[in-house]
């Protein structure tokens, strides 16, 4: 690839990029996380193989996650618009000569709705259709490792845009106007960020990506990581030229993701390759580098200042605040951290300007935002949303609902740091300000969809626990109080739980609210505290009944097929994964060491037979 | 003896050491180089590296052992990750860690003593849709893959 020189230049390799591949047939074969695992590798190969040996001129590529990881491997044929699921090696022969030679689609491996009707497009599946998908633009439309097909669709015209037509400080005005407020979870204003780093004395400055994303049960940045990592990094260009001062900046990805750091990697050499980073930018006369640091294994090390002494081949323990890290950040220097959503917003804000993003979203909190959704629900994946949406459609329209059909009881969001929110405020609107009125948090993104069969008070247990592990052991009322928070939600998990723990609870929580050193801290007793509010009931039967109401607390085999109701049909053998359901002459039983709890049967079962015992502790 | 040993531990340091000199905020990348290279951080080389970069050795270990991806002791040839994150643990995580704790005859976090396995739980591997995961050697197991593990560990422990 040839370096360009000025922003004409890129404008005109773009414009041929576009031409070269009108028309052509693209097979996608997506490669995210999810599919992979389920064998996109081996599909990818069949298809490369089966076209050679068809011989049809197909062009076969590769993409980022495409959201829906519950049907993976999926495939994409363009411009037939196909949308191909649970494909597998056996069925490429016939893709081949049927869809790319005859021109005909394979229904079986269409999309099927609930009510059996067949999609066969992406964008018109309930899945996709009520979601607006900006910040995911790209996630499972472009190969990620050719910046080609970045650039052919739209990726580096926004830093072409703002080097050909705004002066900094526009740029940082256009960010401000839009309202974008940071992605990581406490929802800072992007532009005044910008704005107090640029307007600090200390130079060189500093911009850093954070993807160290930590939480349990979220993927969002990982599969933007690996999935469109050019637009986080012309995020960063951007950045760089609105604060000034800065020749170098950093993505913090986190240790558990080698595809995000390889990934990265090639698209930051290729990106130096065209002249989009490094010495002269297109020509504009700016210098910007972006070097990655993989993190070692540090849940804290999300938290900004901790993030930054980790950078700095330190222990990663966070420090007081103020001064900020745009007053005082990376050693010692102003710097700007924003997360990878935020970056990959940033193009886009510039390249269709303040008001069509301020279009989207509710008052105070404008865009879209991307949930990892998981847990017990139909769909899990990931989802995009503008700002606004009720939890309840989030979870049913997009989710499709339970993946038992049971009643949902309650969504975790927001990870450890979050809260639980129970089903009858599920008409909340997802935003900044509302989620923390009823004691929740945005956070980063995940959404945890549980069902009646979990107990609220195992998994308040189950975050803390975490936190309290991670907990870098710095300020007192982090260490020493989750510890003795956890312990006590041990003794009322095991059944032997003391009148007056709800209350100490509350204190010990309410105390490390207000005197934990960093946010980690500070949000430790969140699950706690809102489980607590909103299924006090949990609590008290664990506590004075030493029971637990849906069964949970102590050994799993709480899973039991009702005789009399049972249809003999099979389906719950079908789908145990586990093998644990056997069929005799008295008809199917689950076997309790084998059950792990998973509610798949419960979900198949035409006659609900299958029940949750309720289990006596202690 | 002892000093044959030291010439080939400094000719492997050498070049990861060349590698980051005169840069700064490069100790845990460094570390992690050495730590690819050794497969865990072994004391003695902890100490020459420290030598090399003229740091205390206890300031190496401060370092080292904040962060949970750095080794002291030498790890199992199969690295078997469960995924304990939020999505697999209400799909069953719990149980899946109990079985192959049982299986193995170890905790999470330890190797056995043949150094064949090392069992450890991870946050959250990003595949949640195919929750409740297990790794293994970086791999996830797809659920055919998953349902013959215990036939798996049985034919590594063979001789």
């Amino acid at each position: 690839m040839k370096r360009l020189r000025s922003v004409d230049d890129f404008v005109f390799f773009r414009e041929e990029l576009g031409r070269e591949t009108k028309d052509q047939t693209t097979v996608r074969v997506c490669s995210g996380t999810g599919c992979r695992a389920a064998g996109a590798a081996e599909v990818r190969e069949a298809f490369v193989e089966e076209i050679e040996r068809q011989g049809v001129e197909v062009r076969v590529t590769t993409s980022g996650c495409q959201g829906l990881c519950q049907r993976g491997p999926l495939v994409t044929i363009e411009p037939q618009r196909l949308f191909y699921q649970h494909v597998r090696p056996f069925d490429v022969p016939a893709i081949v000569d049927l869809t790319l030679k005859r021109e005909r689609p394979i229904e079986r491996l269409l999309h099927r709705t609930p009510d059996e009707k067949i999609v066969s497009w992406r964008d018109d599946i309930p899945f996709y259709k009520k979601q607006e998908r900006v910040i995911l633009r790209n996630c499972g439309r472009i190969d990620p490792t050719d910046i080609r097909d970045s650039i052919r669709v739209g990726g580096y015209s926004g830093l072409a845009k703002v080097l050909a037509e705004k002066a900094p400080e526009e740029v940082i005005a256009e960010i401000k106007a839009a309202g974008l407020r940071g992605r990581g979870g406490a929802g800072f204003s992007t532009g005044r960020k910008w704005e107090l780093c640029r307007s600090q004395r200390g130079t060189p400055k500093y911009v850093i990506c954070n993807g160290d994303e930590g939480d349990p049960g979220a993927f969002m940045d990982r599969s933007i990581l690996e999935g469109d990592p050019h637009s986080v990094i012309e995020g960063m260009i951007v950045a760089a030229y609105a604060i000034g001062d800065m020749t170098e900046g950093f993505i913090y990805v986190r240790a558990e993701y080698p595809l995000a750091v390889k990934n990265l990697s090639i698209a930051i050499a290729q990106a130096e390759e065209l002249g989009l980073l490094g010495r002269n930018i297109l020509g504009s006369g700016l210098n910007f580098h972006i070097e990655i640091k993989r993190g070692a294994g540090a849940f804290v090390c999300g938290e900004s200042t901790a993030l930054m002494y980790s950078i700095e081949g330190s222990r990663g323990m966070p420090r007081q605040t103020p001064p900020r890290s745009v007053e005082r950040g990376l050693w010692g220097k102003p710097t700007v951290l924003n997360n990878v959503k935020t970056f990959a917003l940033v193009p886009m804000i510039v390249n269709q300007g303040a008001d069509w993003f301020a279009g989207i979203g509710t008052e105070r909190s404008k865009g879209t935002q991307v949930f990892a959704l998981t847990g017990k629900v139909q769909n899990t994946g990931l989802v995009e949303v503008p700002m606004g949406i009720t939890i309840r459609e989030l979870v049913y329209e997009i989710g499709g609902g339970t993946l038992g059909g049971g009643r949902c009881k309650a969504v975790q969001i927001g990870g450890p740091s979050g809260g639980c929110i129970p089903e009858n405020l599920f008409d909340t609107p997802i935003d900044f300000d509302s989620l923390q009125e009823i004691g929740a948090m945005m956070g980063s993104g995940g959404l945890v969809v549980m069902d009646e069969s979990d107990c609220m008070v195992a998994i308040a247990r189950y975050f803390l626990a975490f936190t309290q592990q991670e907990s870098c052991g710095k300020c007192p009322p982090c260490r020493i109080g989750t510890y003795r928070m956890l312990q006590i939600m041990d003794r009322i998990v095991e059944g032997k739980g003391e009148t007056g723990d709800i209350e100490r609870l509350q204190t010990l929580g309410r105390e490390i609210q207000e005197t934990a050193l960093c946010a980690l801290g500070r949000s430790a007793p969140n699950p706690i505290l809102t489980t607590i509010r909103h299924f006090r009931e949990e609590y008290e039967a664990h506590i004075h009944e030493k029971r637990c109401p849906v069964g949970v607390c102590y050994s799993p085999g709480r899973y039991r097929i009702l005789e009399e109701e049972c249809l003999h049909c099979g389906l719950c053998m079908d789908v145990c994964e586990e093998e644990a359901i056997s069929s005799g002459r008295r008809g199917y039983t689950i076997d309790p060491d084998e059950c792990i709890g998973c509610g798949r049967c419960r979900g198949v079962c035409p006659a609900e037979a299958i029940v949750v015992e309720e289990q006596v502790t202690a | 003896m002892a000093d044959e040993n030291q010439g080939e531990l400094t000719a492997r340091l050498t070049p990861i050491l060349d590698r980051y000199e005169g840069r700064r905020g490069v100790l845990v990348s460094l570390l992690q180089d050495v730590q690819a290279e050794f497969g865990f951080l072994e004391e003695k080389v902890m100490s020459t590296v420290a030598e090399a970069l003229k740091l205390p050795l206890s300031h190496l270990y401060g370092v080292t052992s904040f962060y949970s991806q750095f080794y002291f002791k030498p790890r199992g040839k199969h690295i078997v990750r469960v995924c304990t994150g939020t999505a697999c643990h209400i799909r069953g995580a719990p149980a899946i860690q109990a079985r192959l704790e049982d299986e193995l005859g170890i905790c999470a976090g330890e190797t056995t003593e043949d150094l064949v396995f090392t069992l450890e739980t991870v946050n959250c591997v990003g595949c949640c849709a195919l929750a409740p995961v297990v790794t293994v050697n970086d791999r996830v197991l797809n659920r055919r893959e998953q349902r013959k593990l215990s036939g798996w560990i049985r034919e590594q422990r063979a001789p």
